[in-house]
């Protein structure tokens, strides 16, 4: 039992990055974004790219050290994947979504043209990576550490984890005290109160889509490495994401982070007793539970 | 006929309303002013179901309709318009009258397949009686444009033709003055002096054109910091003090002639 | 040489399968056209509906297949009780989650449609006692097939997706131009304005989730008889959903003309890139159908930016009984 909460704990830290990021474009734009799991998926398959593509071509040695899926070639991909979709949410904005926001249109409307956009990043995967599962490291490399109380932890595992605290940390010393940080909380609890008091709410929907995107891309790559990379990888993800999401109450950046982990950990509990291809609707049931008995979420005050 | 105790109503930590005890009699015409912010809206949202009161009681016609959803309040016979107002943008003027009245068979699913001939004929009836109104308001020449295209005053008189299509037991109007032009104003206020008197009709008006209120209202009751200041008659109401300072307290002043 | 029977027969495939992609339009231009409920589980419905019509139609079956399969039932009742029983079951599926989604906001629903979408899927997916898992059902009877030649059954198929269709288009109509339509138009606007018309939001949402339910329901047993076999992955979201989606915004969010015509398009659309693909590089060709989804999904970005209305939007007054 403790094992699977463990892993649910692995599995929950990768919903809570993605979840986080999907819960600051929520709070500050306001519309259901349908391809924040895509992103996670874009963010793991431009990873592969670059480590298959360009650091090889260079001549960067891919092999792994010791018994983890890090190589050299991983670390520096790593961080670029993150700018490259943190790149890519920025301009799919500056496309799309400045042009809706100018013409006001219904919170609604933006939402399906983000169904639209996740369908064609899923397509574009798809073309370009083909239907078939793929991993970052051929060849399984399972040798696990023993921990007490009987856990068996994977090296990548404990790096996994390692990452996702030092991301949340820093996001959360990011929001907290620097002045854009706090812009955001400002814009995140009421948008025409933050116009008028003169922030400059244009930069902040810029900052937004690009921490989130970042952290998407996190997600999805710390998912790859994990388990595998596959196209509907995101999709699968998207109930999760909004399970947490809505748990942790909408904006609200510590209730995502407690949302994901509770989500994982139920989901992993659930393959005890249910075969584990129903993970998504395990996260389904605890969404209508919650919008059932607590609609504005486990953090939130009074219900919008 | 309406009957409020001790209602409260916060925002965060703003009290909108608090400890507010009044009365609007039967057939009256009710007037309510006060500076703004005073917590005229909040009261009229209070009283239709749109907010929760946090406490006190609502009791219309003898009934405490405290609770109890909006369409549910409509139905006892209390009809509202909204300072901002709220038509329906992508339906023309006429379907947003003939959408007021209430009930009508062609609402129900099975009806409109089943009883096609009664929704239908009806609907000719709903729709003449909806022209009429129109025609009072001087809005006939827009009937088939949408709602959300009229200019602003022409939305208020939108509203105020809804509530003489509903012909309810008692009418709030939310600033029905605000944006209308002063000769079909008075029209207005000749046909709801009429509705008073001949239909019975009750009305509580919020209003800052203090001629209007003056002129129509009688008693009007003073709403400063979310409760009742004081209540009277026009005449009353001019020479009393307090409601001077209220009203200077405020943003706005009033000339008390 | 062209092969008229050739041309002919592809035609009506098309018009079959346009047809009953309309129908679904005309399902969720009540939801989201005239209601404004935010519905991305039509692939739920399309299963349900192809499953429950599948389930009462087929005869139990026999001999050594009935080693192969399993199923909670076979009733081998006719055509007709399959097209009920798919409206029944999706109109009650539509209730139970109409009951904790439609008081809440719109995203909500979307979010819950989307979940509902996926369980039904897994559900068909892994517990092969309902409907034979993974592998589905096949050998699902025809209507009046045994009246004609089976090389022209396509031509019944036809009129009856056609006469269902009309049928459909009737009732939607009727309901929409009248008061009900009315009132369905104005929670789309602002439903809290409308509730102080003493009009009950929650029964008329539900009302209209039901009926769009029902009309989709209905589309997904058409398919399921037109096509013989279903499997679970027939109902992805891309075929399920967003191309319907596609198809709506397309033709016009709003009008009932709008959306068949918007079905016959994007089907067409969808279809025409079929030619062209096979003259893609080896390489690509197993990629064609993704890249016709892509094709799609940018023809939603550029309506959605352009045209919001689409090709046919709303007529500017509705409440106007027929005649
Ligand atoms: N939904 C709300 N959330 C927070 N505060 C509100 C809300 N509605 C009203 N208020 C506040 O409650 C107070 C009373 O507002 P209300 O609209 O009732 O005033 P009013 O008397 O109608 O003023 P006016 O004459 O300007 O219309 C105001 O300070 C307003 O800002
Ligand atoms: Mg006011």
């Amino acid at each position: 039992m403790l094992e699977v909460i463990f892993y649910g704990i692995i599995y929950g830290s990768i919903i809570s990055l993605g979840a986080i990021g999907l819960t600051l474009v929520f709070g500050i734009l306001r519309f259901a974004n349908f391809f924040h799991g895509d992103l996670m998926a874009g963010g793991a398959y431009i990873a592969f790219f670059l480590i298959t593509g360009p650091l090889a071509w260079i001549g960067l040695p891919g092999e792994p050290f010791g018994t983890t899926s890090f190589s050299i070639r991983m670390i520096i991909a790593f961080p670029v994947a993150l700018i490259l979709v943190a790149g890519l949410s920025v301009l799919i904005d500056r496309i799309v979504y400045k042009r809706l926001r100018q013409k006001g249109t219904s919170s609604i409307l933006k939402a399906i043209a983000a169904l639209g956009i996740s369908f064609i990043i899923r397509m574009l995967i798809y073309i370009i990576w083909g239907p078939d599962q793929i991993k970052y490291f051929a060849g399984a490399r399972r040798i696990a550490i023993h921990l007490p109380f009987q856990i068996k932890v994977r090296p990548d595992e404990l790096i996994i984890i390692i990452i996702v605290t030092v991301l949340v940390t820093s996001l959360h010393l990011f929001l907290r005290y620097s002045r854009m940080g706090k812009a955001m909380r400002a814009t995140a609890d009421n948008m025409d109160l933050a116009r008028i008091s003169g922030i400059n709410t244009e930069r902040i929907i810029i900052w937004t889509w690009g921490i989130g995107g970042a952290l998407a891309a996190a997600a999805g790559i710390l998912y790859g490495i994990n388990v595998a990379l596959n196209p509907e990888m995101g999709w699968s993800f998207l109930l999760p994401l909004f399970a947490a999401t809505i748990l942790g109450s909408i904006g609200n950046m510590y209730g995502a982070l407690a949302g994901g982990l509770i989500i994982g950990i139920a989901q992993q509990v659930s393959t005890l007793f249910l075969k584990p291809t129903y993970k998504p609707a395990v996260a389904f049931v605890i969404l209508i539970l919650i919008l059932l008995f607590r609609p504005q979420g486990i953090f939130g005050g009074k219900q919008s | 006929m309406l009957e409020i105790k001790d209602l409260r109503k916060r925002f965060g930590g703003l009290k909108a309303v608090w400890d507010c005890s009044l009365r609007v009699e039967k057939g009256s015409i009710t007037g309510l002013i006060g500076p703004n912010g005073a917590g005229k809206t909040t009261l009229f949202n209070l009283i239709t179901g749109f907010y929760k009161p946090d406490s006190g009681e609502i009791i219309f016609k003898g009934e405490s309709i405290h609770g109890m959803l909006p369409h549910n309040i409509f139905k006892k016979g209390i009809f509202r318009t909204f300072q901002i107002t709220r038509e329906f943008n992508k339906l023309t003027v006429l379907e947003n009258l003939m959408i007021v009245q209430h009930p009508q068979t062609g609402e129900n699913i099975w009806n409109t397949w089943f009883l096609f001939h009664k929704v239908k004929k009806e609907e000719m009836v709903i729709r003449k009686k909806a022209l009429e109104v129109l025609e009072f308001v001087e809005l006939i020449d827009h009937r088939k444009e949408y709602a959300g295209a009229l200019s602003g005053g022409q939305k208020k008189l939108l509203e105020l033709a809804k509530s003489m299509m509903a012909e309810p037991e008692m009418v709030l109007l939310d600033e029905p003055g605000a944006g209308v032009n002063p000769t079909l104003m008075n029209k207005l206020i000749e046909k709801i002096r009429a509705l008073s008197k001949e239909k019975g009709m009750t009305f509580f008006l919020i209003e800052h054109d203090m001629d209007l209120v003056m002129n129509l209202c009688n008693p009007v009751i003073v709403m400063s910091e979310g409760r009742k200041l004081t209540e009277g008659s026009p005449d009353y109401i001019r020479s009393h003090e307090g409601v001077l300072e209220a009203y200077l307290g405020g943003q706005y002043g009033i000339d008390p002639q | 040489m062209i092969d008229l029977q050739g041309l002919l027969s592809y035609f009506t495939h098309f018009a079959i399968m346009a047809g009953i992609y309309s129908i679904f339009c005309l399902g969720l231009n009540i939801h989201w056209g005239y209601t404004g409920l935010f519905n991305i589980g039509i692939a739920g419905f399309f299963c349900i509906g192809a499953y429950t019509s599948a389930l009462i139609t087929i005869p139990p079956p026999t001999g050594v297949y009935a080693n192969y399969v399993t199923q909670v039932f076979a009733l081998n009742l006719p055509f007709p009780f399959g097209v009920l029983g798919a409206a029944l079951v999706c109109g009650i599926i539509a209730f139970l989650i109409g009951i904790p989604t439609l008081r809440l906001r719109e995203d909500y629903l979307a979010i819950a449609t989307i979940g509902i979408a996926e369980t039904i899927r897994l559900i068909f997916h892994n517990e092969s006692w309902i409907a034979n898992g993974v592998r589905g059902i096949s050998g699902i009877p025809q209507p009046l097939s045994s009246l004609v030649d089976p090389r022209n059954y396509n031509f019944i198929y036809l009129g009856i997706v056609i006469l269902i269709m009309i049928t459909v288009y009737i009732l939607i109509e009727r309901g929409i131009r009248s008061p009900w339509g009315r009132v369905l138009r104005a929670i789309r606007e602002d439903e809290e304005s409308a509730s102080m018309l003493g009009k009950n939001i929650f029964a008329f949402k539900m009302q209209s989730l039901i009926f769009g339910a029902i009309v989709m329901g209905i589309g997904g047993a058409l398919f399921a008889h037109y096509n013989k076999s279903i499997a679970p992955d027939t109902f992805t979201p891309l075929y399920g959903t967003f191309i319907i989606w596609v198809m709506l915004i397309v033709g016009g969010s709003g009008n009932s003309k709008g959306a068949i015509l918007g079905g016959f398009v994007i089907y067409g659309l969808w279809v025409l890139p079929e030619f062209i693909t096979r003259y893609l590089p080896v390489a690509l060709q197993s990629r064609a159908p993704y890249i016709r989804f892509l094709i799609i999904g940018i023809v939603l970005e550029l309506i959605l930016r352009y045209r919001p209305r689409g090709l046919m939007g709303e007529e500017k007054h509705v409440s106007r009984l027929l005649k």
